[in-house]
């Protein structure tokens, strides 16, 4: 499950990891819940349908699957393979029942939609091995994880007795098991972070499985607090380098001396993220949990950028021990 | 779709804009004079919005504290602002009543009140102002209220709208500076209330809750569904909602139905506030990719419904001091540095070449990355003037840190505010 603050990258962090953990001979199943197509975008095909499909192969050599889910047409399957419903199903489509059910109750889509994942998770080929080595899941953002992993908690303390009871405890039973992870997305900013440390506690009070912390889009630090004081102490030396470098003269009023400034503030501003990347650094260290980098990428996260960011989380896994 | 968003943003955008010269190729286009918006007595609502995270919070607040110490007399609506960022206004707690911001200069005779959204307070309120105390309080403990009340999608956009309206009504303020939501679509704002609303006035909660009143055709429908198909869905609902959540649900839209007659007649209400000439949107958005894409599909929507757009803001541009120092030879000069270190390193002293040299290359990659930066923001920004050149447009640039204290905000608003072309008023 990838969760993590709105925009932070969860789309694109679990596309990378399911391309990262499809390793030679294995496959992977990426979905998403929240009918955006943010998949199809990423992969630049067409919309995907309620239906897997291959859209990619990871580096290492696996397949990676995906599938939308739409919680009308799982409420549709529901309904039938609890009731037998028939036609009456699209006659309760076309008053817009299954509309009014899946919104009314964020926690009906919630059901529909965490079962369907379990589904695929648990799923066996006719040999007897997991049809998916690992399902990722481009999961809801942080401020609503809790709730829609938990719901089946509440609907199997709901229906007491029968098959709905049976299927959410089933649910409940691999969402809470060690196989699932719960791992998420943040930026090196305030608000993300806080998001985190506050959704970890969150996680941990509900007795979900938290996973790892992706850290979105780093940079890298090239000069810090103590360079910006000493380049602010040795202007002189550093006008005549840049006039060295070809960049004018270095005497008072040349164009490599009234370069200093300007870039001693752009340095200035440099060093000060800095510190303060550091400073929600160890906050995230201080939750205790494997942690992981993917660097901004300076086009932005198109295709070939979410497999460089794969390439880099297939390293860091394995420097982790993650086999998966 | 821009033959018509230049109609409707024009009448306003005109007045406040003065063109300026832009890269060639790209003519003149308009830029917004955030002063003169604000200081129109003609503007009594400037609404913020935007994608998530763009800034629109922060925009919000800034332009309150410079229209305050401009010498109006104006309250922000802020939703879930960050927690440092409502310490600095004072808003220790949500107690959805505007509170008098200190620190601002009143001189010129202004004031900046600032409150935070309680939605489920405003929800409350509106339960209690419209109905006797007996029956509001069942509603207020109906648990299917509590929920909806609580977290529904929608909701908070909804009540956002409803305090604006009540704000407005009042009429105790010059200015109402609205910011909006955290979603992940600017269109959510406008969606979302008539979503609810109609939602709760919606066919099937009436058919599920009051068949027999329902009636007509929709009713005979679903009775020819066959009892089975009725029974299984609302027995399915029954199950995964909670037993008595159908029977609340039917005890809440009747109590609600006779008070105040439909929620989405109020909101269509507050929409027409939205479509009013003393009304002003700005669009926040991030000099991204996407995140101007959305805010053109928004620029579009706004024009489609006739909602006055004042201007975009571009929020956290970069900028560089020394931008007539291109990336390319930056980086070259770097290299250049940073072999010449390595062939003659001394035993380090603070201020030995080889130090020097090594900082003033890391300071040129500094500037590369800038450089590249800047490049790239400006080309998204003039995809952007290119679809919809009629916007007139304020870029802002990034602070170092997080904007946290009224100082940050004026330093905002200060940016906001001067724009190249538009004269200090
Ligand atoms: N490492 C990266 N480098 C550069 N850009 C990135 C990176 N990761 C994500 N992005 C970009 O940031 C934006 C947000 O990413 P993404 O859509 O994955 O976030 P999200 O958390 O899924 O957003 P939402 O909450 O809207 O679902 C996208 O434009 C994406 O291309
Ligand atoms: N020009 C700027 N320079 C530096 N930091 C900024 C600037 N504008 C906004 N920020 C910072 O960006 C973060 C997000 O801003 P803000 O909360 O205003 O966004 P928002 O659009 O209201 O977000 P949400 O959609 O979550 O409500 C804040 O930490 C804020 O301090
Ligand atoms: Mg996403
Ligand atoms: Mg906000």
């Amino acid at each position: 499950m990838v969760t993590g603050k709105g925009g932070t990258g969860k789309t694109t962090v679990a596309a990378a990891l399911a391309l990262a953990l499809a390793e030679e001979g294995k496959r992977t199943l990426l979905v998403e819940v929240e009918g955006r197509q943010g998949i199809a975008q990423l992969f630049e095909t067409e919309a995907l349908p309620y239906e897997e499909r291959k859209i990619a192969v990871g580096p290492g050599g696996g397949e990676v699957y995906a599938l939308a889910v739409d919680a009308e047409k799982a409420l549709l399957d529901y309904l039938q393979m609890f009731y037998k419903l028939g036609g009456a199903g699209r006659a309760l489509k076309r008053l817009g029942a299954i509309d009014f059910a899946t919104t009314i109750a964020p926690g009906v889509r919630d059901v529909l939609l965490t079962g369907k994942v379990c589904e695929a998770v648990r799923r066996r080929t006719r040999a007897g091995g997991f049809v998916y080595d690992a399902v990722v899941m481009d999961a809801p953002p942080t401020g609503r994880i809790t709730r829609f992993l938990g719901v089946n908690d509440q609907v199997a303390g709901l229906a007491r007795v029968g098959p709905i009871h049976n299927q959410a405890q089933a649910v409940m039973r691999v969402l809470k098991s060690s196989e699932t992870a719960v791992h998420l997305v943040t930026l090196l900013e305030e608000m993300p972070v806080q998001e985190t440390v506050d959704g970890v506690a969150e996680l941990r009070a509900t007795g979900l499985p938290v996973g790892g912390v992706f850290v979105n889009m780093t940079r890298p630090a090239v000069l810090d607090r103590a360079a910006v004081r000493a380049a602010e102490e040795s202007r002189t030396e550093i006008a005549k380098a840049l006039s060295r470098a070809g960049l004018g003269g270095a005497r008072r009023g040349g164009r490599a001396e009234q370069l200093i400034g300007p870039l001693l503030r752009q340095t200035h501003e440099h060093a000060e993220r800095l510190a303060l990347e550091g400073e929600l650094r160890s906050e995230i260290a201080g939750l205790e949990l494997p942690a992981y980098e993917l660097e901004l990428l300076a086009e932005g996260a198109d295709l070939p950028g979410v497999y460089l960011l794969a390439g880099e989380l297939r390293e860091q896994l394995r420097e982790q021990g993650v086999a998966r | 779709m821009t033959a018509r968003t230049a109609e409707a943003g024009s009448a306003q955008a005109q007045s406040r804009t003065q063109a300026h010269g832009q890269a060639p190729g790209l003519g003149t286009l308009p830029v917004l004079d955030v002063d003169a918006l604000i200081d129109d007595p003609g503007t009594r609502i400037v609404v913020c919005c935007g994608a998530g995270g763009v800034g629109k919070t922060t925009t919000a607040a800034a332009l309150g504290v410079r229209a305050a110490e401009r010498g109006r007399k104006v309250v922000v609506l802020t939703i879930d602002p960050a927690r440092r960022l409502a310490q600095s206004m004072g808003l220790t707690e949500l107690d959805n009543t505007p509170r008098r911001v200190e620190g601002v200069d009143g001189a010129p005779g202004g004031e900046l009140h600032a409150m935070m959204l309680d939605m489920k307070r405003t929800f409350d309120e509106i339960v209690e102002a419209h109905t006797d105390p007996e029956r509001a309080r069942a509603i207020l403990e109906n648990p299917f209220y509590q929920s909806l009340s609580a977290g529904f999608a929608g909701t908070q956009e909804y009540m956002a709208m409803e305090k604006l309206g009540q704000l407005r009504a009042g009429d105790e303020w010059d200015l109402i500076i609205v910011d909006t939501p955290p979603s992940r679509s600017a269109l959510d704002f406008l969606d979302a209330p008539k979503r609810l609303g109609s939602f709760l006035d919606g066919r099937f909660i009436r058919l599920l809750t009051a068949p027999a009143k329902a009636g007509g055709r929709a009713g005979m429908r679903f009775m020819n569904l066959g009892v089975s198909g009725l029974s299984v869905f609302t027995g399915l609902l029954n199950k995964l909602l909670g037993t008595g959540l159908l029977r609340d649900m039917q005890t809440f839209v009747a109590a609600m139905d006779t008070m105040f007659g439909g929620f989405r007649t109020r909101a269509d209400a507050t929409y027409r506030l939205l479509q009013a000439p003393g009304t002003a949107f700005l669009v926040v958005a991030a000099p991204e990719r996407d995140a101007l894409r959305e805010a053109a599909y928004f620029v579009e929507r706004l024009a489609a419904d006739r909602m006055p757009l004042a201007g975009l803001v571009l929020n956290r541009m970069h900028g560089s001091e020394a931008a007539h120092l291109s990336a390319e030879r930056a980086l070259a000069a770097a290299e250049n540095l940073e072999e010449e270190g390595i062939v003659d390193l001394p035993e380090d002293s603070p201020s030995s070449p080889a130090t020097a040299e090594r900082l003033a290359a890391g300071m040129l990659r500094l500037h590369a990355e800038r450089m590249h930066v800047l490049a790239r923001e400006r080309r998204t920004r003039d995809r952007f003037a290119a679809l919809h050149p009629e916007v007139p447009v304020a870029e802002v640039a990034a602070l170092p840190g997080d904007v946290h204290d009224l100082e940050g905000l004026r330093a905002i608003g200060g940016r906001l505010a001067e724009q190249p072309g538009v004269e200090p008023a």
